[in-house]
């Protein structure tokens, strides 16, 4: 099917509101700007060229959002997305932020995870997601930005239901690591909680 | 002895972020939604894991640069 200029009025119309999120989102999965605007472009490109495959214009920022995951996905150098190594699976010692914080009796009068909370910046969010391996912070960008179920990503990247959950948890464990570490070398973390060490 | 139909703190840790990402059965939710209904403390550790999904969706959203901005446009345009 042919696009006519109502279509290209609209497409350019949902291109340009959702713009900041396609942007935010390629950032976040190629962790750098110049690529970033790349996989920006030849999202639109793709999704004008198979508009006429759109049945229903309301599914316009999911069916976007995919195709710019795929172009991700498929463009990437290197070993697929899906696979990891040995050692990135290995489950280790989960990693909960709250077990860190969470004072129930000693600090009944403060509430340190909700401080903490309150003192991250989008920035730190953002440094701790670069520092995870790429299949593990694609994961979390699937389902905890683009908000993608479990089965859906299963298709995109190919790999069983079990391996989206055990990599899933495994890859937010990773990020509050992170965290936790940036928090400790910035003083965010107040009082006794401070003074851990950050393997520990 | 517990109800039935009654779960454990180990138990709704370890099931936490499925049922904050809607992963999970229905009959497991709703005793889940029981037991934050009771229990002060894993009612505040799903507050905290919305709370940082929250700050982690929200890197999401970035403003693009001019030069994306006419980039896109200029594409558009050939369309």
């Amino acid at each position: 099917m042919r696009a006519g200029p109502s279509d290209r009025a609209f497409f350019e119309a949902e291109i340009q509101r959702l713009l900041g999120r396609l942007y935010g989102v390629a950032l976040r999965l190629t962790g750098n700007r110049a690529d970033a605007e790349d996989l920006v472009s030849d999202t639109t490109v793709k999704a004008w060229s198979s508009l006429g495959q759109l049945k229903d214009r309301q599914a316009f920022p999911k069916w976007v959002f995919r195709i710019l995951t795929n172009t991700f996905i498929s463009g990437r150098r290197g070993a697929p997305i899906g696979r990891t190594t040995p050692l990135e699976e290995d489950e280790g010692r989960p990693f909960s932020l709250f077990e860190k914080l969470h004072q129930p009796f000693l600090l009944w009068w403060s509430n340190p995870e909700r401080e903490l909370l309150n003192k991250l910046l989008g920035e730190d969010i953002e440094r701790a997601l670069d520092s995870l391996p790429e299949s593990f912070r694609t994961i979390v960008v699937l389902v905890d930005i683009e908000g993608h179920a479990y089965g859906e990503v299963t298709q995109m990247l190919g790999v069983p239901i079990g391996t989206v959950r055990s990599r899933l948890s495994r890859a937010r464990s990773m990020l509050q690591r992170a965290l936790w570490e940036q928090a400790v070398t910035a003083g965010l973390v107040a009082g006794p909680l401070a003074k851990e060490t950050i393997h520990d | 002895m517990t109800e039935p139909d009654k779960i454990h703190c180990e138990e709704v840790i370890a099931h936490m972020l499925s049922y904050l990402d809607g992963e999970i059965d229905v009959a497991k939710r709703a005793q889940i939604d029981r037991h934050l209904e009771e229990c002060r403390g894993c009612f505040s550790r799903a507050e905290f894991e919305k709370g940082l999904r929250d700050k982690v969706r929200q890197t999401g959203e970035e403003r693009p640069s001019p030069t994306l901005q006419a980039r896109i446009k200029a594409l558009i345009e050939q369309f």
